[in-house]
Parts: structure tokens; sequence; C-alpha cells
């Protein structure tokens, strides 16, 4: 099945973001397509390389770029971004921004649009 | 958009209040970007979001912006069915006669079959 994430919620505040990570994992792991991942609200905060956990924790950023790596798309809205001072110099590799038109097509184009929020 | 032109029934939830956080508002942003792309649109306002509609907000001493006015270009930008829950006014004393538009009103029973006529969902 082709699935395309929307996360809606900031990194460590809320597990909507962990969650979605563990979806996209397992998803890929059956074999599944996941046709790109949409971050919305304070979701967007999920993919600044300004975090720095502490080394015991996970880093959610990180994380993200790895995903993007294996050629997912991931998207960070543009208007959620600028009020929330993020830019392309501050989110990490494999993730870029882009308008709310690419959720429409992500959610156009896949099986299954999920969401993770509250 | 690919190739096909595919036609997608989008539903916009909404069941927040206006303020206190920025869902409703950015959930606004969304529907009028998702004007632009031709899709099979409709909205539904149940609990508090019923109150994102209602007329005569104040949000001066707030200090945010108030953006009930927005709902009514709602229909301009491709979102031509509109539904609010009636028991979701009924709670907080509102008739459709208090709103800033004139939805569909619809019993509670009638959202579990609308959803399932959608391709996809988009909660705010």
């Amino acid at each position: 099945m082709k699935f395309s994430i929307l996360i809606l919620e900031g990194p460590y505040h809320h597990e909507a973001g962990d969650s979605a990570y563990r979806f996209v994992e397992a998803a890929l792991r059956k074999g599944h397509e996941i046709r790109g991942i949409f971050f919305y609200h304070d979701g967007v905060y999920n993919v600044t390389k300004l975090m720095e956990p502490p080394s015991d924790d996970r880093n959610i950023a990180k994380r993200w770029s790895e995903i993007g790596a294996k050629g997912i798309d991931i998207v960070v809205c543009i208007a959620a971004a600028k009020r929330r001072g993020i830019t392309p110099e501050v989110i990490v590799p494999n993730t870029r921004i882009s308008g709310l038109g690419q959720l429409v097509e992500m959610a156009v184009d896949s099986d299954r649009l999920v969401t993770f929020g509250d | 958009m690919s190739d096909e032109e595919k036609v997608s029934k989008i539903m916009f939830v909404n069941r927040r209040a206006p303020h206190g956080s920025i869902y409703a508002y950015e959930g606004l942003e969304v529907k009028l970007i998702m004007g632009a792309y031709d899709q099979d649109l409709s909205a539904i306002f149940m609990d508090d979001a019923v109150l994102a509609l209602k007329k005569g907000q104040d949000t001066s001493e707030l200090g945010v912006k108030e953006f009930s006015a927005t709902f009514r270009v709602l229909e301009d930008y491709g979102i031509e069915k509109i539904y609010v829950v009636e028991e979701s006014l009924k709670e907080r004393g509102l008739g459709v006669e208090d709103l800033v538009i004139q939805p569909e009103v619809i019993p509670i029973s009638r959202v579990a079959e609308l959803m399932e006529q959608q391709d996809i969902l988009l909660s705010f």
C-alpha cells in the first residue's frame, strides 16, 4: 500500500512524531511505499538541526534525515515554518521546505493519508 | 498533480476552539490553499470548532488575529459543502443564526456516514 504521513506535533513534547517514525519504519519493513512525509503546525520543529538532545536520548531530526536518505520525500510546510523560524538553513539534510500543495499531492497520490497528532 | 487528474473527496474535520491553540487558524490556511487544487472539498464543524463560526467575536484583548470573517470566503475557495453538527451548536447555546456563515446543520448521527464517503480526512 502507498502511504503518506502528516505530522502535526512538536518533537519531544508529544509522541506523535515518534509514533509516525515507528509507523514509517514498520511500513517500509513490510514492503509498503511511503509516498511522502509532511510536517505542519509545531510538527515543523521535528527537522531542525539545531536540536541537541542529551546523548542518551533519541535525536528526532537525525532520524528523519535518515528516513529521507532512503529517498522518501520529507516536506516541511513553508507557512508553518516561517511562523516558527524554521528556514532552509536550519533543517537537516534530506528534508525540504515547500508549500501545502505538496500535502495535497501526497494525499491524492496515496492509498492512505495517516495523520499523527492530537 | 498526477497525470490522471484524479479528483479526491477531501473533508476538513474541525473540532477545536478557534483560539487557545493554532490548530483552527492553520487549519483554515490549509483550506484556502487546497481550494486551488480542484478537489472535491467539504468541511465539517463539530465540538468546540462551532465557536470558530460565531458572529461578533472580539480578540483584541487576546492580542491574536480574529479570523472568523475568513470562513465567509470558503465557498469562493471551492469548499461548497460546509456542515455543522446540531448537537455541538445546541450544547453551546448556539443556533445557525449566530454563525457568520449558513452551513448545513446535520445531526451527529450523520457524521460517520459523511466521513465514510471521503477519500481523505484532514483534522484540525
